[in-house]
């Protein structure tokens, strides 16, 4: 199951990855290295298995809908790259 | 006081009572031997001196250390996967280079308000992805056992560190055995517990149904002081939780006769080296000695465990680690350029070539046309692996398997090639698919290197593996060689 060069740059593409033609050759043998391995999970019978998501059983956990102390906002903004005033700068999205 | 660094938790604990040392000496210890080997081990991204050292003469001043907070005035290392409010966090990434978190992950949190004297962060893999630290993107951290040799990983910092005597103990994460990996190939204690038992509230995500936060230790009576103080429920992470935490050090008897013991046969095959076999195998000889009742059996589906994760984390990790976009926080480029291409560029530069493969075999994994062949088969191959551990524990208190089928390996040995990398967590991820816990502990060595025994249980059994771990090594002793730097 080898990935061609046009899926890896696909899949970097969804994953909104940028990278170099190296990376692409050396990613694209490797990640069909690693699906190789892993498809040894389809000789595994698993009719009527069901899947795990979590170990744990999950419930929906809820509380009461009270204010509590939270970030303010220099605190927030604190880490941002590019700020605008009390806003995170964003790069053009749409072209006008 | 040289020597200071090197005792264990409840030493170092009963030091402080007894007014041999304060905390600002302790401290001052593992400072000037951070100082002294680090050059050498690299364990540590960031150290904390100053902190450390207001830390400490707060618990001096306030006479925090009693009877009841054995947590007070010690140093410890957080691995830098944990926020911690005020100090950068890092994850070992570029992408986080320069982020400093505005809070405290409870775990950090717990510890703190025990009096936790924090000395730094730990290095490790890039976001916890690898066995062996040298995917960090800033240095690899080197075996304080043999310097040419890799720690394991991904929490190789932590156990380098305690190794090394540059903390008292440390903190990890493990979600394919990222704790108990690197403590075996570094000749401490570490403990997996139960999924759920410790907050995530802050621990910096990998693959949310694995991630555990684990204590790393000396030896066993300290993971049981540790866990004691970072288990619990926390209101802010959904998963957590909501048991009664036992008292783990009444699990500190010795008393281990008549609990059954099961010997998978599948961890001990051909892909373990012959020394481990021999040093886990004498330890189980040993355990059977002290009463323990131990018998071989089987765990079939053990093999495809491995492979099982390889989807299911990096399928986790895929969509955990889409929060990085260069917006809110973390590496930031290309201004100028549309957002789709600004993201590109900075998640391009911020990933090193392990977080890209695992974002990318997740995304694919998880993609239209593949979710059924790979990531659902996956889960359900799990269900599959949880079902024959719980088999196991209706006869077995718990099972004994070797932590790691190797001793540690060279730098560079396993880098370039991603699957015999993969190989090292061969042991260790089935407690991660089925969230029970598991200790490892040191059982002697091979080839003049560390060897670690894994004891796994079911969920919530931690008092039935500290009390066989510390069994064990009050008897073997293993845990109290230590490495020379």
């Amino acid at each position: 199951m080898a990935l061609s060069t046009e899926e890896v740059r696909h899949i970097a593409a969804l994953c909104r990855i940028g990278l170099t033609s190296e990376e692409v050759e050396r990613l694209g043998g490797q990640l069909s290295d690693i699906l190789a391995h892993v498809s040894a999970l389809q000789e595994v019978d698993t009719e009527g298995v069901p899947p795990t998501s979590h170990s744990v059983e999950l419930r929906s956990v809820m509380r009461e809908d009270e204010t509590g102390a939270g970030l303010d906002a220099e605190e927030a903004l604190a880490n941002a790259p590019r700020r605008i005033q009390d806003y995170f700068k964003v790069n053009v999205t749409l072209e006008g | 006081m040289d020597y200071l660094y090197g005792l264990t938790l409840l030493e170092a604990h009963d030091a402080l009572r007894r007014g041999e040392a304060s905390a600002v000496e302790l401290a001052k210890s593992c400072l000037e031997r951070i100082d002294r080997v680090e050059p050498r081990v690299g364990a540590f991204v960031t150290v904390t001196g100053e902190l450390a050292l207001e830390q400490a003469r707060r618990v001096d001043e306030h006479g925090l250390v009693v009877e009841g907070s054995p947590l007070a005035g010690i140093p410890v290392q957080i691995k830098d996967v944990m926020c911690t409010e005020g100090v950068r966090t890092t994850c070992s990434s570029r992408m986080l280079e320069g982020f400093v978190p505005p809070y405290s992950a409870t775990a950090v949190e717990r510890l703190y308000e025990r009096g936790a004297v924090l000395v730094g962060k730990g290095n490790m893999d890039e976001f916890a992805m690898g066995s062996s630290t040298e995917n960090s993107a800033f240095h690899p951290t080197r075996n304080p056992w043999d310097t040419e040799r890799t720690p394991g990983g991904s929490s190789g910092g932590g156990a380098a560190a305690v190794a090394a005597g540059e903390c008292i103990y440390a903190l990890g994460s493990d979600t394919g055995g990222s704790i108990r990996q690197p403590a075996a190939l570094c000749g401490i204690v570490a403990l997996k517990p139960t999924y759920g038992l410790v907050s995530r509230y802050g621990l910096i995500a990998f693959a949310s149904s694995l991630d555990q936060i684990g204590p790393m230790t000396k030896d066993v009576s300290d993971a049981a002081l540790v866990l004691k103080a970072i288990a619990g429920h926390d209101f802010r992470d959904s998963t957590s939780l909501n048991v009664e935490i036992p008292d783990y050090a009444r699990s500190l008897t010795g008393e281990v006769k008549g609990l059954r013991v099961g010997l998978p046969r599948e961890y001990f095959g051909d892909g373990t080296e012959p020394g481990v076999k021999e040093a886990v195998s004498t330890a189980a000889a040993l355990l059977e000695g002290l009463g323990v009742e131990v018998e071989e059996t089987s765990l079939p589906h053990t093999g495809y465990a491995l492979a099982c994760y390889h989807i299911i984390a990096p399928s986790e990790c895929s969509a955990n680690l889409a929060r990085y976009d260069g917006v809110k926080f973390g590496l930031s480029m290309g201004e100028g350029r549309d957002i789709w291409g600004a993201m590109e560029m900075t998640r391009g530069e911020g990933f090193g070539p392990e977080v890209k493969r695992r974002i990318m075999l997740g995304a694919y994994a998880l993609s239209s046309g593949y979710y059924d062949a790979y990531y659902l088969k996956a889960q359900r191959v799990r269900t599959l692996i949880r079902r024959e551990l719980d088999d196991a524990f209706r006869r077995f208190d718990a099972l004994v398997t070797p932590t790691s089928p190797t001793v540690a390996f060279r730098l560079g040995e396993r880098s370039h090639d991603p699957l015999s990398m993969y190989q090292s967590d061969i042991c260790t991820i089935p407690a991660n698919m089925a969230g029970i816990p598991a200790i490892s502990v040191p059982c002697g060595f091979s080839e003049g290197l560390p060897v670690g025994m894994q004891i796994m249980g079911p969920a919530l059994s931690e008092p039935t593996l500290i009390r066989l771990g510390y069994a064990y090594e009050q008897v073997a002793g293993w845990h109290r060689r230590r490495a020379e730097v």
